[in-house]
């Protein structure tokens, strides 16, 4: 059992990182290739052939595809703060690539989300309902 | 117009991202092993939860390039983690998850977190 839950800690520490990884990139490349307005409702269909944009969004299908696989036995009540470092990566992505201002009060915010990040993901056990039910079947299955 | 396409985009996030976690609970655990990966792209493409969630997150998407041509990418990100505490209720009551005070006060931090760079 331990074993079991060592195995599934470590597939969703690489997994998240995969799902934080591709959401901070994802977001970076949208920003960085998106226009100042968009005019006309077909504009929002063009925009997305422009190459950053492209790549921001294929990014974001891998986000999209990683945070299903996560949550395929992950809580998401776990999920969420965990990929919430995100959050305080794309403020910092956004400082040091784009060249927008964090004043003192967004650094406090960056330090609240990476405080939740961590007590959230240090403290908890990714699952808490998959871990009864599972335990459950195997009691029932041994049973027969 | 701004805190319009923000609570959109809150609004169709919270019901996406539930339904989607629904969806893959429904399916159970992912092994990446290549032939268990292709079964089970086949399956989710048949998840009524999953097909919905996408419906809703492509609503969330298009908001939220529309918001990004109007803020910054330091605005526009954090205020829709607000999402996290309304999920985080709805994963207690919906998906009945136990969440420990550990991860209520995890979110709390993450949504104050929020507020502040926001602001």
């Amino acid at each position: 059992m331990t074993s079991e839950s060592a195995r599934l800690r470590w597939k969703t520490w690489i997994c998240a990182a995969v799902v934080v990884g591709s959401n901070v990139s994802g977001n970076f490349f949208l920003k960085k290739g998106m226009p100042a307005e968009l005019a006309t409702p077909l504009e929002y269909i063009t925009v997305l052939f422009r190459p950053m944009i492209s790549l921001g969004v294929l990014l974001l299908i891998v986000w999209l595809a990683s945070r299903m696989a996560l949550l395929s036995w992950a809580d998401l009540s776990y999920v969420l703060p965990v990929t919430s470092v995100g959050y305080a990566l794309v403020a910092i992505a956004g400082r040091v690539f784009l060249h927008e201002q964090i004043s003192g009060k967004r650094w406090v915010g960056i330090s609240l989300i990476m405080a939740g990040v961590a007590l959230v993901s240090g403290g908890t056990s990714p699952q808490t309902t998959k871990a009864a039910e599972r335990e459950h079947a195997h009691a029932a299955g041994a049973g027969r | 117009m701004k805190w319009i396409l923000v609570g959109i985009i809150v609004a169709a996030t919270t019901v996406g991202e539930v339904l989607q976690a629904k969806g893959m609970r429904h399916h159970g655990e992912i092994r990446f092993r290549t032939g268990r990966l292709g079964r089970a792209v086949a399956l989710l493409a048949r998840n009524g939860y999953v097909l919905a969630s996408i419906a809703a997150m492509a609503v969330s998407f298009f908001a939220y390039l529309a918001l990004l041509t109007i803020s910054e990418l330091s605005f526009a990100v954090p205020v829709t983690a607000v999402t996290c505490v309304l999920e985080t209720i709805l994963a207690k009551h919906v998906l009945h998850e136990q969440v420990s005070w550990l991860r209520w006060m995890g979110a709390c931090l993450v949504v104050c977190g929020v507020a502040l760079v926001s602001l």
